[in-house]
């Protein structure tokens, strides 16, 4: 009879195959300058026209500094869209996630995998941004306590790419509707997120939207940013951000465990799971 | 002497949801196989047979309906994930793989999937490479590789962890006849390695007589018949085999097939100079005669017949009542 695997054995497979999926995410999306190019060039068109907007009409420097903030946390969202949240569609597609269901890893490895390279190849793009934003526009920033607002970013990726792996695991069975929902999810998260605007949590701005947009957690990460990094605030005015942002990992993480168990037996018992071109 | 069994499924059934109204679609049928320790075993049969899903419950892709599988003695429902460290699967016209990394990388990375440290992996893939003979694409992009390279690639990812049972799903597809002698040598040496099994579903008879131990005939989700080749062969020499070219091709073929004594019929038709042949299993040679007038009846000459010695083709034709085509 085949010994069971210790869980030091479990969990050394599960970190391999974590690091490898990293791995692949990193080498692959950086083997393409192209792409690296357009991904920090393209948003600055969009971010620009909001910088100029706020300069005609008035609004203070620290508005064009928000949204330069806004757009680079937006490089985020646009990843776990589409690079998390349909990725078992394409694993599919290509024979890959047949692959992986035959190999004796956990999916979560797999998705933490593509987590983390997602985040450090999104990180690189949304620093070229920033860095982009601020000498093409000027725009002034603080940085008195890098610390807080590292780890303010730090706990808004985790907290977003959880959210992320939540998606793959409810989209795993999907077929072209997994394409249809990222599209339906990419500018209303946008505008929720308060991206473009100069602040979400203002009177300006409905409140029901205000509750909407708290739902996503780069909506909460990134007003702690920007509190942080524009307005002068220090940590003791945004532990209510980290708390949020530590609730949404501690919620969404078990939740995405469970759907990918789910829609995993799911598959295996409809025979979907591995049904392509739908 | 006893051996070990190492694929073993009991009374194993799978039903898929069909057309609304139409009821469903039983893909496996009460399937009882046994694949022993050392062995190349080939399932043959047309598509939609059940082949494939076989090899997807084997697999732990799949939950059966009904009846159990096991691997090794594990249950592929309950114990899936022990049973993942000893398999691997290639399925021919599949390439899995990123097509922006090399095949170094790739090999790499689906070596990280099983868990294999980093120089034990690096060996085991330079041997890979040296089998399957890709070392002057060791760093070319999957994308570049040509169908027969990817092919290669795909083959090398199922023994990048040395698995103890090894499933091929129509593993020759696509490939020219170098290729596929190639992987079909590599394979049955593999095999000689000792404590391995082979499961193999291919469309492709001689590969099958070639390569396999045994070999299980699939029809519509049921096994018809399960031996070694040459015994299947054997089994149908009690009626007779016979090969007939004949011109024009024949339009009404049931015609054939409902002469009583026709076990079996399959015709393969050369456009080129518009000769079709007809191999056939009869139960008994007076057959013949009604089988000749009928042809003529249907206005087609003959230009050639003879018996022919039974082939794991024929022992298909009279068990599935067509060829493969």
């Amino acid at each position: 009879m085949l010994p069971k695997a210790t869980p030091r054995e479990e969990l050394l497979i599960n970190l391999r195959a974590a690091y490898a999926r990293m791995w692949v995410r990193l080498r692959g999306s950086n083997r393409e300058v192209t792409g690296l190019v357009a991904e920090i060039g393209l948003p600055i068109l969009t971010i620009g026209a909001y910088v100029i907007l706020y300069r005609a009409i008035g609004l203070p420097p620290t508005a064009g500094a928000a949204v330069i903030i806004g757009g680079a946390m937006i490089a985020f969202w646009t990843n776990v869209l589409w690079n998390m949240s349909s990725q078992w569609f394409w694993e599919r597609e290509s024979g890959n996630l047949e692959m992986y269901l035959v190999a004796p890893v956990s999916r979560m490895s797999v998705l933490l995998g593509m987590a983390m390279g997602g985040s450090v190849n999104t990180s690189i793009r949304a620093l070229g941004i920033v860095l982009l934003g601020i000498f093409v526009f000027q725009v002034p920033f603080q940085l008195a306590d890098p610390l807080s607002i590292g780890l303010v970013f730090v706990l808004t990726l985790v907290a977003l790419y959880t959210m992320g792996m939540l998606f793959a695991s409810i989209f795993m069975l999907y077929g072209r509707e997994a394409w249809n929902t990222a599209n339906l999810l990419q500018e209303p998260v946008y505008f929720l997120s308060g991206a473009y605007f100069p602040r979400i949590y203002a009177p300006v701005v409905p409140f029901a939207l205000q509750v909407a947009g708290s739902l996503i957690p780069m909506t909460i990460g990134l007003d702690a940013i920007r509190r942080l990094a524009i307005y002068g605030e220090s940590i003791a005015t945004i532990w209510p951000h980290i708390l949020a942002l530590i609730a949404c990992t501690l919620i969404l993480f078990p939740l995405a465990r469970r759907a990918l168990n789910y829609m995993e037996s799911l598959g295996k018992k409809e025979g979907r799971l591995t049904l392509r071109w739908q | 002497m006893k051996r070990d069994l190492s694929i073993e499924t009991k009374s194993l059934r799978r039903l898929f949801k069909g057309i609304p109204g139409k009821g469903d679609v039983v893909a496996l049928d009460q399937v009882d196989l046994e694949v022993y320790d050392d062995e190349i075993f080939g399932l043959l049969g047309p598509n939609g047979a059940g082949k494939t899903t076989l090899i997807k419950i084997l697999c732990t892709l799949l939950l059966p309906t009904e009846g159990q599988a096991l691997i090794k003695g594990l249950d592929v429902v309950k114990r899936a994930s022990q049973i993942r460290r000893i398999i691997n699967l290639v399925s021919g016209g599949e390439t899995p793989g990123y097509g922006i990394l090399s095949v170094k990388e790739n090999l790499w990375f689906f070596s990280q999937l099983y868990g294999l440290p980093r120089d034990f992996a690096k060996d085991r893939i330079s041997k890979l490479v040296d089998q399957l003979e890709l070392q002057d694409y060791l760093n070319t992009r999957m994308s570049k590789l040509s169908t027969g390279y990817k092919q290669r690639l795909n083959l090398a990812r199922g023994f990048v962890n040395d698995p103890a049972v090894l499933f091929l799903d129509e593993p020759t597809l696509g490939l020219d006849v170098l290729s596929a002698r190639h992987l079909r040598t590599l394979v049955k040496d593999w095999i000689r390695t000792g404590g391995k099994t082979v499961l193999l579903t291919t469309h492709y008879m001689a590969e099958a007589d070639q390569m396999c131990d045994r070999v299980g005939i699939i029809n519509r989700g049921k096994i018809l018949a399960c031996d070694i080749p040459q015994r299947l062969k054997t089994k149908v020499t009690g009626g007779a085999t016979w090969k007939i070219e004949i011109t024009p091709n024949l339009s009404e073929l049931e015609s054939l097939k409902s002469i009583p004594g026709v076990v079996g019929l399959s015709t393969t038709d050369n456009i080129e100079t518009g000769v079709t042949t007809l191999k056939l299993v009869l139960e008994e040679e007076s057959v013949m005669s009604d089988l000749l007038s009928k042809i003529r009846e249907n206005g087609s000459k003959v230009l050639n017949m003879g018996k022919s010695e039974p082939t794991l083709e024929d022992v298909y034709i009279s068990l599935v009542g067509t060829g493969m085509e």
